[in-house]
């Protein structure tokens, strides 16, 4: 690529401190147009916190930003979308009880007698999708359209005005395989128009296969920008957490060592519920790491709520050691030894006004009922123990867990079970929207635990991080639990022909 | 924390400080067979059942919910015990006609608890039912009258002194008791965990239910222990009148004291706070003499000024203006 056309967006020597960190040190970024341009850094590198000083969310203290040649400073994040910078967030920020339509033009409705023209707003929107090829009626509600489309509405929403940039914060951390194509199908269609587009992820893959250049920032300084087809993963791992892929490596070989023949400790026999899993059965064993594999959509997440006792299963039953266990909610799952680590962190793991001390503490505090403090000593060692072993940053138990990054989030949220003792933990994608090294340390206590006895249910859109740490697969499609493999001869290759169904007899091996 | 409760501190000094200004005597304290009294009493003594309510409020602001019922179960409270004394002058009939109205308060409580926990229903419309229907009961009880007593063990509650008026007295210690229970057992984390994120609660496995019918039950004992104090005063229960509007003046209170209505973080300390400057405000409407058709025009001016100073948005404006001024 020749740098014939001047960038777009020109940011120098950018610093930003928030009270007591240092979140962006004099960082120079470019972004071309007619480029896909992939941030790449750990959780808490200052990927997120230099977007936002370009959109105009952050003011920064220091260095300049110009865009198109002129010297810019946003104050406000409209400002920003004005002048051409269109964001699209991780979590869809848009209102689902508005039409399609509205959504898309949303503060920028066309008017006609001082009110809204609605048909000439459908009419837009219309075009609007279209142009990214995404044809759905604008008149629909948005809440009716699955996740994957709402992010393409917010796309929509995001090019409806003049976008010179689009910004793309891990536009693809809820998406199975099929709809990152369709958003990268409609990235590159961006991208031919001359759309500058920033984007994030956390999936290598993804970055290699879309972007034509990257900049790779580690704790809020610039390390280096290069043309993606000059760096290799392991060079790019290396620069992006200052160290090598050792940590990796290791966890596969402690995974191929384990041979767990605990006695069984949970199963399930045409456990299901109607309109979320069909019946199932499934044994887990103790010390022993069992992945469920499967799209978006599959039903990892009800079966691993049925176990939980999260949603009530209408057919089947639970034996835990033996003898049945009726769960009439997630108490009685914990009182059995069970313990759950939601995907939605936000939504339905953390509570993000409580400091880290009281969520660490929160599951155990629930099952003692609160007439029965712990005390205070006891809490105190409890988390000093986790904040140490997690390596949880900030180590102040008194900071509030929503200023902590997503990786550290996921830490506490991991640590609270912990504190339990579980003896099932199931984990529903502890991995996503993590940076790298958090992840290698969450795996790597996976097999700790299940080495010390632990049962552990792994779930993870990521197939190659569910074969590598698991001794049994369990296959789901279309809320159906297909097939069962032997983690340790299993390749990724044949739970993907698995999961793509059809072709593939379906075969059960245990 | 500190910080927080400044503005609303800030925000009592200087009605105080009117007051002094306007009125001289108004910080005067003087004993008179071994009671105080004095203005600053007189604010204490009138706030008290304000402050009552508000604590039970803020638990239950605190959980995501709101209770409008509680005028309506103070008054049911009084009537219920002015009905059973009667024309009797005995002490132990007192005592268990109040004891029998907490009880009824208690489960007044419990059944707002059951609509918002057990039913699922939004706590303003779940606690507008017995609003509206509380006062109906009372008017029952009573059978429309102001009913009268002449009991003087039922009139230490509202009127009686040690040293302090009685209602002082019974509100600091609920207060302190509040506080105790809160900080020494897990309840205020768990009630701040539930009005944070219900959900992640329930998956950690909190008693989200029954922690939120714990708080509905005790703003409503809350309610009845004002109700008697609101009745023991005047010696009478008026079903109509007594603790009408007082909903407000608590919410007031909890929001002035820096609890978000959205649940979650709260104060006790701000809604003591807020309850006095509450209570402060209605009597600095009297000491400055402000004219009767203007008084709720005033009270609305001073509320929206402490809400704003206390407002991120209005603060971050001012200091922006400070800045200017000062470069």
């Amino acid at each position: 690529m020749t740098e014939s056309p001047p960038p777009v967006v020109e940011m120098r020597g950018i610093s930003l401190a928030f009270p007591g960190v240092k979140a962006l040190q004099d960082v120079d970024f470019r972004l071309f147009p007619g480029e896909v341009h992939a941030l790449m850094g750990e959780n808490g590198a200052g990927k997120s916190t230099l977007i936002k000083t370009l959109t105009g969310v952050h003011r920064p203290d220091g260095g300049q930003v110009v865009l198109g040649g002129d010297e810019v400073a946003f104050t406000s994040p409209g400002e920003a979308q004005h002048a051409g910078i269109s964001t699209v967030y991780q979590e869809v920020n848009l209102c689902a009880n508005l039409t399609v339509a509205e959504n898309i033009l949303l503060g920028r409705e066309p008017r006609r007698f001082g009110g809204i023209d609605f048909p000439a707003m459908r009419k837009r929107a219309k075009e609007v999708l279209a142009r990214i090829g995404v044809h759905i009626d604008p008149a629909s509600s948005l809440g009716e359209h699955p996740i994957a489309v709402q992010q393409l509405v917010a796309i929509a929403r995001a090019i409806a005005i003049d976008c010179r940039v689009l910004v793309l914060d891990e536009p693809t951390s809820s998406l199975d395989a099929g709809e990152v194509a369709e958003l990268f199908r409609i990235m590159r269609v961006l991208r031919d128009e001359g759309v500058a587009i920033l984007f994030v992820s956390h999936f290598l893959d993804q970055v290699y296969e879309i972007s034509d250049r990257m900049t790779v920032l580690r704790n809020g300084a610039l390390v280096g920008e290069h043309l993606t087809a000059d760096v290799d993963r392991r060079t790019l791992i290396a620069q992006m957490i200052g160290r090598d892929l050792g940590a990796l490596e290791a966890i596969e070989d402690a995974a191929e060592k384990r041979h767990p023949d605990g006695p069984v400790l949970v199963h399930a026999s045409g456990l299901g519920r109607r309109g979320a899993i069909d019946p199932f059965d499934l044994e887990i064993r103790a010390g022993e790491v069992v992945g469920l594999a499967g799209l978006l959509g599959s039903g990892r997440t009800e079966l691993a709520r049925l176990l939980f006792g999260a949603d009530r299963a209408d057919s089947g039953r639970l034996l835990v050691d033996g003898a049945p266990l009726r769960l009439r909610g997630p108490r009685s799952a914990i009182a059995a030894g069970i313990a759950f680590s939601s995907e939605d962190r936000k939504g339905e793991g953390l509570v993000a006004d409580l400091s880290i001390r009281d969520n660490l503490v929160l599951a155990m505090q629930a099952a003692r009922g609160w007439t029965r403090p712990l005390p205070r000593r006891t809490k105190d060692q409890l988390v000093e123990k986790y904040l140490k072993a997690l390596d949880i940053r900030p180590a102040n138990p008194d900071a509030l867990v929503r200023t902590l990054s997503g990786g550290n989030q996921q830490k506490v949220l991991l640590a609270r079970w912990l504190v339990t003792e579980p003896r099932l933990l199931i984990l529903d994608e502890p991995t996503r929207g993590i940076d790298i090294g958090a992840k290698a340390q969450i795996q790597q206590l996976v097999t700790t635990l299940a080495a010390e006895g632990t049962a552990v249910l792994f779930i993870s859109a990521e197939l190659e991080e569910v074969v590598r740490i698991s001794d049994r697969i369990v296959v789901l499609r279309d809320r159906r639990k297909i097939a069962e493999l032997d983690g340790s001869t299993t390749g990724v290759d044949e739970v993907v022909e698995l999961i793509a169904g059809g072709a593939a007899p379906e075969k059960v091996v245990s | 924390m500190k910080n927080r409760l400044l503005w609303p501190l800030l925000a009592l000094v200087a009605l105080l400080l009117l007051n002094l200004v306007v009125t001289p005597s108004f910080f005067s304290l003087r004993m008179q067979d071994g009671h105080l009294y004095g203005s600053l009493v007189d604010v204490l003594k009138n706030g008290a059942p304000t402050l009552l309510i508000a604590l039970g409020m803020t638990l239950v602001i605190a959980t995501r919910g709101i209770d409008l019922s509680v005028g309506a179960v103070a008054a049911i409270a009084g009537a219920v015990t002015c009905v059973h004394i009667g024309t009797s002058g005995d002490a132990g009939t007192a005592i268990a006609g109040m004891a029998i109205a907490l009880v009824l308060c208690a489960v007044l409580g419990l059944w707002n608890g059951f609509l918002v926990a057990g039913l699922g229903i939004q706590p303003i419309i779940a606690t507008l039912v017995l609003m509206t229907a509380g006062r109906g009961v009372a008017m029952l009880v009573t059978e429309g009258q102001i009913v009268t007593v002449n009991n003087t063990a039922y009139k230490q509650v509202g009127a009686g002194f040690v040293v302090l008026p009685t209602s002082i007295l019974i509100s600091l210690l609920v207060l302190a008791l509040v506080a105790f229970v809160t900080r020494k057992t897990a309840l205020g984390m768990l009630i701040e965990a539930v009005g944070v994120n219900p959900e992640a609660s329930r998956l950690a496995g909190v008693r989200a239910r029954t922690i939120i019918w714990t708080v509905y039950v005790f703003a409503a004992v809350c309610a009845g222990i004002a109700g008697l104090m609101i009745s023991s005063n005047v010696s009478a229960a008026d079903a109509n009148n007594a603790g009408l509007w007082i909903e407000m003046d608590a919410i007031l209170a909890v929001v002035i004291g820096g609890t978000s209505l959205a649940g979650g973080r709260y104060s006790l300390t701000g809604t003591l706070l807020g309850a006095l400057i509450i209570q402060t405000l209605t009597t600095t409407v009297y000491t400055i003499g402000v004219a009767p058709e203007v008084t709720l025009v005033f009270k609305a001016v001073v509320v929206i000024a402490v809400c704003l100073v206390q407002a991120p948005k209005a603060r971050a404006a001012l200091s922006f203006r400070k800045v200017a001024v000062s470069s």
